[in-house]
């Protein structure tokens, strides 16, 4: 058991969650809850892989898949923004309705064979750092440094710039936003759009990079709402989901490679003894998605952790405070 | 404000409708199948849409019936109607996709019968809904292709007598119309052991893997099989195992092949029900040794794949209750009934690429211990036949003695008057894993 290959593994497949949690993030930031991750990353990863398929091109495929995903997200913005409707029931039927299509025009895309990969390399330099070059530079795939550049990206932005402060004002206090005459509906179909576009991302680092192939709703497993649950878990900042995320991609690893050893920290290893320690680990990140979701579904909480104060409220013109 | 609400209302019933028309999974019939009675109904309603106004909604296609988002197929009156309920997709390209196959065979070759598939049934309470759906529409005989379905089986033919029931790889049966099927797979997986222990020793990387699903009997005597013949060619290999907790999750698969490789492993075994394992030797260049599906040793770096080859078997099977033959019970088939394979050296297969450069004894060796297996002179009995050590040098078999069927299948100390001696419960020579006491 080596923690550096863990953790290289963990940086790889982390990514995934990194993108569709950066995504969710600014849906929220935005005052759109968005339960329909899961489903936009498989629309992304089932797109991703056909047109890679079909084109030959990776590249063209991950701009397909974002395009596709964010064009899908749009379903949800029409009916909570300009409808109005309730964003938990639009959410979750966008996960049941993703998942649909992508199985449906998905069919056979499992037969279709192997496509050439997102590349990946190793950084100059940067890699002959002790520890840090072998987790983070080492022999990955253009995703992950992407990843590494997206996530103070997006704090800068959300924290530092004119766009982001608009961002969080309709966020927090559409009402008060909409008199200094930012378009409210406008900004929140944008940042929807967003959402989508990183669950899109993420899908596709699934099908051309992570583990390359179309399988169907196991393409996902559950990542997506994963990935909402850390929104919660990294209140709302990029940095600390981008923490999140490589914790449970390293997490994923560490439940195999534990089992290796006989001894772990000079004792017994109970996983080398014991399979079924493994399987009790297997199952942490979805407990923890279901406790981070119920302490979040909480409004008092939720205040306290810094959710955006206007998250779940539809906005309606002159009618409401938030 | 009345026209917000209205706007509600409609929205929510086209986001009901679209997840509706979303979820459930296809109907699913073999493309074999005679076309006529699919389309006989609509020709005989095409009067009666003239009189009826809502003409642009008649029916092309009978109701189908669904449950829990799965939707059961038609039999077909006058014909024998076999059902198979598969654990993944029919074309995973593995275990399920080999149970289709079989389903194919069966439709192929036994006269006046009609078969029909469900995909993707998880195990456990929704399998049961399916069984009895499936009995409730007339199906004579059911095939359920997963070791979970197994007590979902047991209850639902409890209550249709009439059905047959047959269940693959479990160990219970009521000896009337439950019945338990499994075949010798642990001899094909002696051989491939053979071959993969040689092909470590000559790549100078004494180390497999062993990627097993569950802590069940069947995933320990197949990776003990293995292990067994890994020492015949190579003495001082060791195995490693990684436990997945699932037969079927490509992704999940890939890891732990990687987890395995990164380990050191120089061959790597799947117990689950994807190529995956020889995606990654591709990968890592290494080797992997695919498992279920014939068809599932694509890639360079699979060395072999021991198979199931259903067809016949599911045949025999649905031809004996055709003619009242077959007695459900505990049927347990080895390899001269056709029903299993080794790729690369079956009838009308080449040796891999990485079987090829083996040392010609060792390819010899296993050819005639195949050759023996198919006439049914080498059987299960005899690759566990003693002397047996486990990993801590306890004797587990003394020479001159055998495994039994009791011993083969369960956990000590075995059902109540299926005592074992021996058990399954115990890591070969050679293994780098523990089982946890049975006391805790």
């Amino acid at each position: 058991m080596d923690p550096i290959i863990i953790l290289q593994a963990g940086v790889a497949s982390g990514t995934v969650l990194l993108f569709a949690t950066i995504g969710e993030l600014f849906a929220e930031r935005s005052g759109v809850l968005n339960l329909g991750v899961e489903g936009m990353m498989l629309v992304g990863a089932m797109s991703a892989f056909s047109v890679a398929v079909s084109t030959g091109n990776p590249w063209v495929g991950l701009l397909v898949a974002m395009l596709a995903a964010g064009l899908f997200s749009q379903i949800h913005a029409f009916i909570t923004i300009t409808l109005q409707a309730d964003q938990v029931v639009s959410g979750l039927s966008l996960t049941f309705l993703g998942t649909g299509v992508s199985l449906v025009l998905g069919e056979g895309l499992s037969k279709a064979g192997t496509i050439s990969l997102m590349p990946a390399f190793s950084i100059p330099l940067l890699s002959q750092i002790p520890l840090l070059g072998p987790v983070f530079f080492t022999n990955q795939s253009v995703l992950v440094y992407i990843g590494y550049l997206l996530t103070p990206l997006a704090w800068y932005y959300i924290n530092h710039t004119r766009p982001g402060m608009h961002l969080r004002a309709i966020g927090e206090y559409p009402a008060a936003a909409d008199a200094l005459g930012i378009n409210i509906y406008r900004l929140r179909y944008f940042y929807v759009f967003v959402g989508g576009v990183m669950a899109g991302l993420a899908g596709a680092t699934i099908s051309l990079a992570i583990a390359p192939g179309w399988f169907s709703e196991m393409t996902t497993a559950g990542q997506g709402w994963i990935a909402v649950g850390l929104v919660i878990f990294a209140q709302w900042d990029p940095i600390r989901a981008a923490f999140g995320s490589y914790t449970f991609g390293a997490l994923r690893r560490l439940i195999l490679d534990i089992q290796g050893p006989t001894m772990l920290l000079g004792m017994r290893n109970p996983f080398y003894y014991n399979p079924y320690w493994g399987f009790f680990l297997q199952m942490l990140p979805y407990a923890f998605t279901i406790i981070v979701l119920v302490i979040g579904s909480r409004e008092a909480i939720r205040k306290r952790l810094g959710s955006p104060a206007a998250l779940g409220t539809p906005y309606i013109r002159g009618e409401r405070g938030l | 404000m009345r026209v917000k609400n209205v706007w509600h209302v409609i929205s929510l019933l086209v986001l009901f409708a679209l997840v509706l028309s979303a979820c459930g999974t296809k109907p699913t019939t073999p493309p074999e199948e005679p076309p006529a009675a699919t389309e006989a109904p609509a020709a005989t309603e095409a009067p009666a849409a003239t009189e009826a106004p809502a003409a642009t909604e008649a029916p092309t296609e009978a109701p189908v019936e669904e449950v829990g988002g799965f939707q059961i197929p038609e039999i077909e009156e006058g014909k024998f109607n076999v059902a198979f309920v598969l654990i993944g997709p029919h074309d995973d390209g593995g275990w399920s996709q080999a149970h289709y196959e079989g389903l194919v065979y069966v439709q192929e070759n036994v006269p006046n019968v009609h078969t029909a598939y469900i995909e993707n049934v998880p195990e456990g309470a929704d399998s049961e809904q399916i069984f009895r759906s499936l009995s409730r529409k007339g199906f004579d005989l059911i095939f359920g292709t997963s070791f979970g379905y197994m007590d979902p089986m047991e209850i639902v033919a409890s209550e249709f007598p009439d059905t047959t029931y047959i269940h693959i790889s479990g160990y219970k049966s009521n000896t009337t119309n439950f019945g338990n099927l499994f075949g010798a797979m642990e001899s094909m997986k002696y051989l491939a052991g053979m071959l993969a222990g040689a092909r470590a020793k000559a790549d100078g990387n004494p180390k497999l893997g062993y990627m097993a699903t569950f802590p069940i009997p069947e995933e320990i005597r197949l990776g003990n099989a293995i292990a067994l013949g890994m020492k015949k060619t190579c003495p001082e290999c060791t195995m490693d195992v990684r436990w997945i907790n699932t037969w079927h999750d490509p992704i999940i698969e890939k890891e732990a092949a990687a987890s395995l490789f990164d380990a050191g492993a120089q061959v790597v075994f799947t117990g689950a029900d994807t190529p995956a394992v020889a995606d990654v030797a591709q990968e890592k260049g290494k080797w992997g040794v695919t498992y279920d599906w014939s068809g599932s040793c694509k890639v360079e770096r699979c060395l072999t794949a021991p198979y199931w080859n259903w067809g016949p078997v599911y045949a025999g099977i649905a031809q004996g209750l055709i003619d009242g033959t077959y007695t459900p019970g505990w049927d347990y088939f080895d390899a001269d009934t056709g029903g299993l394979g080794l790729f690369g050296f079956m009838e009308g297969e080449e040796p891999t690429t990485g079987v090829q450069d083996l040392p010609p004894e060792v390819i010899e060796e296993v050819r005639s211990l195949l050759a023996q297996m198919l006439a049914g002179e080498f059987t299960r009995f005899d690759v566990f036949s003693g002397p047996i050590t486990d990993n801590k040098g306890n004797v587990i078999v003394p020479e001159g003695e055998k495994f039994s069927q009791p011993d083969l299948d369960q956990f000590p100390p075995g059902a109540p008057g299926l005592e074992c001696t021996y058990c399954m419960y115990w890591w070969a020579d050679g293994i780098t894993a523990e089982l946890p006491s049975l006391s805790q």
